[in-house]
C-alpha cells in the first residue's frame, strides 16, 4: 500500500515555487497511472515517493512504513528493498552484464543471491539470451525490459515507472505495460506508472491527475 | 558481486586509463624501488668486503683508486711499491699491526682477477675452504667460488694468466703454468671472485716476460736475484738450475719452498699492503699520516674513503630520488584525474545504485577500492620491474667486475613502499570518492 498525506515540495526556500501534492492511497497489488502534463512535478512526485528527495511537508507512508522516518543508509537499504523503479532512460552499471547488473542490484539492498530468480525474470521478459551481455549490447527494447527485470529482481512490494513508454513505439509500449502489469499482478506489488503518455490511459482504471 | 569485484570490473572497462595509471605508478614505485636495491646490495658488498681492514699502504696517487683496486678488485692499480718500504710493516712484531697482508696485482685469467698474496687474506675475510687446501707453493692457486663455476675449472686444472685485467690472448703469459690446488667456499666477499696465488709467483712470471708493469719487476733482478740469499737456498730458476725439471718446461721454481716476504730482497715489488691494527688509537692514526708524509707511498683509510665514494654517488642517486618521486607524484595526478573523469561519465550510474539501495558509504568505498587497487596493482607491477631490471643489471655487473647482484632480495624497505603506494591510492581517491558519496540522486536522475 503506497499513501501520500499533505505532499510538498520546494527547490529552494522561496514559497512561490511550491508544488503541492493531492493526497492519495493506492492498495497492495492495484495499478495505478500518475498523470500530468510536463512541468506539473511528476518526476519530483515520484522521487518524494522512491525516497530519493525529502519532502518540504507531508508524508509518504508505503506498508505502514513512513518514509520521512527513515534516515541515510536505512531509507537506501527500505528503498532497495522495498521499491523497484523503472525510469525512462533504462541505464546500468555500464561495467557489468545484465545478469551481473541484476545480482547487483540484490546485493546492494542486502538480499541473499537469487540466480534462480534472475533467470526467471529474464525468460518472462525473454530477454535471458542477453544475461551475458553488457547493456550497451541490447536495443533499447531490450533494455527497458532488462530495467523492468531490474525493478523486480528484489520482489518490491512497490514498482514506480517514470515515463516508462515515452520512447517506445505503440507495440512496444502495449508490451511493456503489460509486462509491468503482468509482473506486478504475479509479485502482489503495487504498480504506479508516472506518464503523460495518453496511450496508457484506455487501460488503466485507477488514475490520479496532477 | 562484491565490492572488490565491481571496482575491477569498471577499471577494467577503461583499460588504457587503467594501463597508463598503472605504467606512470609502477615507474615511480620501481624506479624507488631499485635504487633500494642497489643501494643496499652496493653498500652491502662495499662493507662486507672492508673486512676490518684499517689502512691500505700503496703507491701514491689517488686514495679511492687504491682502495678499489686493492679491496674491491674494480679498478687498475696506483702503482707498485718496494718491498723494501713496507717490511717494516711485515714484521710480526710490529707493535700496532696485527696483520699486514701483501698485494701483487697486475694479471688475470678470463677477466679474473690473480691476485699474489698470503694466506692471511683467508682469515680476514674468514673464508673456507671447499675443495683442496691453500696455495702454498709458487704457481699453485686457490680460486673462488664464482671463479670456478664460471669457468668450470676444478682442482688439478692448469693454466696461463695474462697481463692486465682484460681478456686478451697476446697479453697471456703462455709459459707459466698455474695449477689450481684449491677452491674456496662463496662467503659473498670479494675473494669469490679472485685467483689466489703467491706474491713470488708474479715476480716469477714477470721475470720470465721480462715486462716490467704493472708489478714492475725490475729487470735487472733476475741477476741480483740470489745474492740476496742469506738462507743458503739455492733455488736458481733463470739459467741453471733445471735439472730436476722433467719436462723440460720452465717450471723449476713449483717446487721451491716460499720464503716469507720478510726474507725476500727489498728491490722486489708489491702492489699494496692491506693492515689491520691492533686497536685504532692516536699511534695508529699517526701512522697513516707519516706514511704520506714521508715516505714515496700512501696510506688510506678504506671506510673514509668508501664514505667519500657514497657520497659521490648520493647525488647521482638524489636526482634519481627526485625523479621518482615526480613520476609517482604524477601517477597519483593520473588515478586522480581517471577516477573523476570516469566519475562524471559514471553519475546517472552512481545515483542508479543509490536507488537500488546502496548507501552512501558503499559508493565512497567503491570508488576508493578503485583508486587503491590501481596503486596496489601498480606496486606490484613497480616491484616486478624493479626487481626484474635489477637481475639484468646483476648479469651486467657480473660481467664487467665479477660482482654478484641479484634482483630476487627483498628488503623491509618494499613494505614501506606499500603503505607509501596505499597512502597515495587513498590521497589520490578520497576526492573522488567523497564526491561520489555526495551524489544527488534526484538531481543527477533528473538531468538526464
Amino acid at each position: 500500500m503506497l499513501s501520500t498525506h499533505n505532499l510538498s515540495f520546494a527547490f529552494d526556500s522561496s514559497a512561490s515555487k511550491k508544488l503541492s501534492f493531492p493526497d492519495f492511497t493506492c492498495p497492495t497489488g492495484e495499478h495505478w497511472l500518475l498523470l500530468g502534463q510536463s512541468g506539473s512535478g511528476k518526476t519530483t512526485l515520484l522521487h518524494l515517493l522512491a525516497g530519493l528527495r525529502s519532502p518540504r511537508t507531508g508524508t509518504v507512508t508505503i506498508n505502514d512504513t513512513a518514509l520521512n522516518e527513515l534516515k541515510g543508509a536505512a531509507l537506501d537499504r527500505f528503498r532497495g528493498q522495498q521499491i523497484g523503479v523503472v525510469f525512462q532512460e533504462p541505464h546500468f552499471v555500464r561495467a557489468l552484464t545484465i545478469g551481473e547488473n541484476l545480482a547487483l542490484t540484490r546485493q546492494l539492498a542486502g538480499l541473499p543471491p537469487a540466480p534462480k530468480i534472475i533467470i526467471d525474470l529474464l525468460e518472462q521478459l525473454n530477454i535471458a539470451h542477453k544475461k551475458d551481455d553488457l547493456p550497451q549490447a541490447l536495443s533499447v527494447g531490450e533494455r527497458q525490459r532488462a530495467a523492468i527485470a531490474r525493478a523486480l529482481v528484489n520482489e518490491p512490494s512497490l514498482i514506480l515507472a517514470d515515463e516508462p513508454t515515452s520512447a517506445l513505439d505503440d507495440q512496444n509500449t502495449e508490451q511493456v505495460v503489460q509486462l509491468l502489469q503482468t509482473q506486478a499482478t504475479n509479485a502482489n506489488a503495487t504498480l504506479l506508472i508516472v506518464t503523460h503518455d495518453n496511450r496508457l490511459k484506455s487501460i488503466f482504471k485507477q488514475r490520479i491527475e496532477l | 558481486m562484491n565490492l572488490l569485484r565491481l571496482s575491477w570490473k569498471n577499471l577494467t572497462f577503461k583499460p588504457l586509463s587503467m594501463l597508463l595509471s598503472i605504467t606512470l605508478f609502477a615507474l615511480g614505485v620501481g624506479l624507488i624501488s631499485l635504487l633500494f636495491l642497489v643501494q643496499h646490495q652496493l653498500e652491502e658488498k662495499f662493507e662486507k668486503n672492508l673486512a676490518g681492514i684499517d689502512l691500505v699502504i700503496g703507491a701514491k696517487g689517488s686514495p679511492l683508486q687504491l682502495i678499489l683496486s686493492s679491496m674491491y678488485h674494480v679498478d687498475a692499480p696506483t702503482g707498485n711499491v718496494p718491498l723494501g718500504g713496507v717490511k717494516p710493516f711485515l714484521n710480526p712484531k710490529h707493535p700496532l699491526i696485527e696483520t699486514a697482508i701483501p698485494i701483487s696485482l697486475g694479471d688475470s685469467y678470463k677477466t679474473f682477477r690473480v691476485v699474489g698474496t698470503t694466506n692471511d687474506i683467508l682469515d680476514i675475510y674468514e673464508a673456507k675452504i671447499a675443495q683442496g687446501k691453500a696455495w702454498e707453493q709458487n704457481f699453485e692457486v686457490t680460486i673462488g667460488a664464482n671463479v670456478a663455476r664460471d669457468l668450470g675449472m676444478s682442482l688439478g686444472d692448469t693454466f696461463s694468466s695474462s697481463h692486465g685485467f682484460m681478456e686478451d690472448d697476446n697479453l697471456g703469459h703462455d709459459h707459466t703454468a698455474f695449477k689450481v690446488v684449491g677452491i674456496l667456499e662463496q662467503n659473498g666477499t670479494v675473494l669469490d671472485q679472485l685467483i689466489l696465488t703467491t706474491n713470488q709467483s708474479y715476480w716469477l712470471t714477470h721475470d720470465h716476460d721480462g715486462e716490467s708493469a704493472p708489478v714492475a719487476a725490475p729487470e735487472e733482478e733476475e741477476e741480483e736475484d740470489h745474492d740476496h740469499d742469506e738462507d743458503g737456498h739455492d733455488h736458481d730458476h733463470g739459467n741453471e738450475g733445471h735439472n730436476h725439471d722433467e719436462d723440460g718446461h720452465d717450471h723449476a721454481h713449483e717446487l721451491e719452498p716460499v720464503k716469507p716476504l720478510l726474507e725476500e730482497p727489498e728491490d722486489k715489488q708489491i702492489t699494496s699492503l692491506l693492515v689491520k691494527f691492533k686497536g685504532r688509537n692516536y699511534q695508529a692514526l699517526n701512522m697513516q699520516r707519516s706514511i704520506n708524509e714521508n715516505t714515496e707511498m700512501q696510506a688510506a683509510t678504506p671506510a673514509i674513503e668508501i664514505n667519500r665514494l657514497y657520497k659521490l654517488m648520493d647525488s647521482g642517486e638524489q636526482a634519481l630520488r627526485i625523479l621518482a618521486i615526480v613520476i609517482i607524484f604524477v601517477s597519483a595526478l593520473s588515478i586522480f584525474i581517471s577516477l573523476l573523469s570516469s566519475l562524471r561519465e559514471r553519475q546517472y550510474e552512481l545515483a542508479l545504485m543509490r536507488v537500488m539501495g546502496s548507501s552512501r558509504s558503499k559508493l565512497f568505498n567503491l570508488i576508493l577500492c578503485e583508486g587503491l587497487l590501481l596503486a596496489i596493482i601498480g606496486w606490484g607491477v613497480g616491484l616486478l620491474m624493479s626487481h626484474g631490471g635489477m637481475q639484468i643489471f646483476a648479469g651486467k655487473l657480473a660481467e664487467s667486475y665479477g660482482y654478484d647482484f641479484s634482483g630476487w632480495i627483498f628488503l623491509p624497505q618494499e613494505w614501506f613502499v606499500l603503505l607509501g603506494s596505499l597512502l597515495l591510492g587513498v590521497v589520490a581517491a578520497i576526492i573522488p570518492a567523497v564526491k561520489a558519496s555526495q551524489t544527488d540522486i534526484s538531481e543527477t536522475l533528473l538531468k538526464d
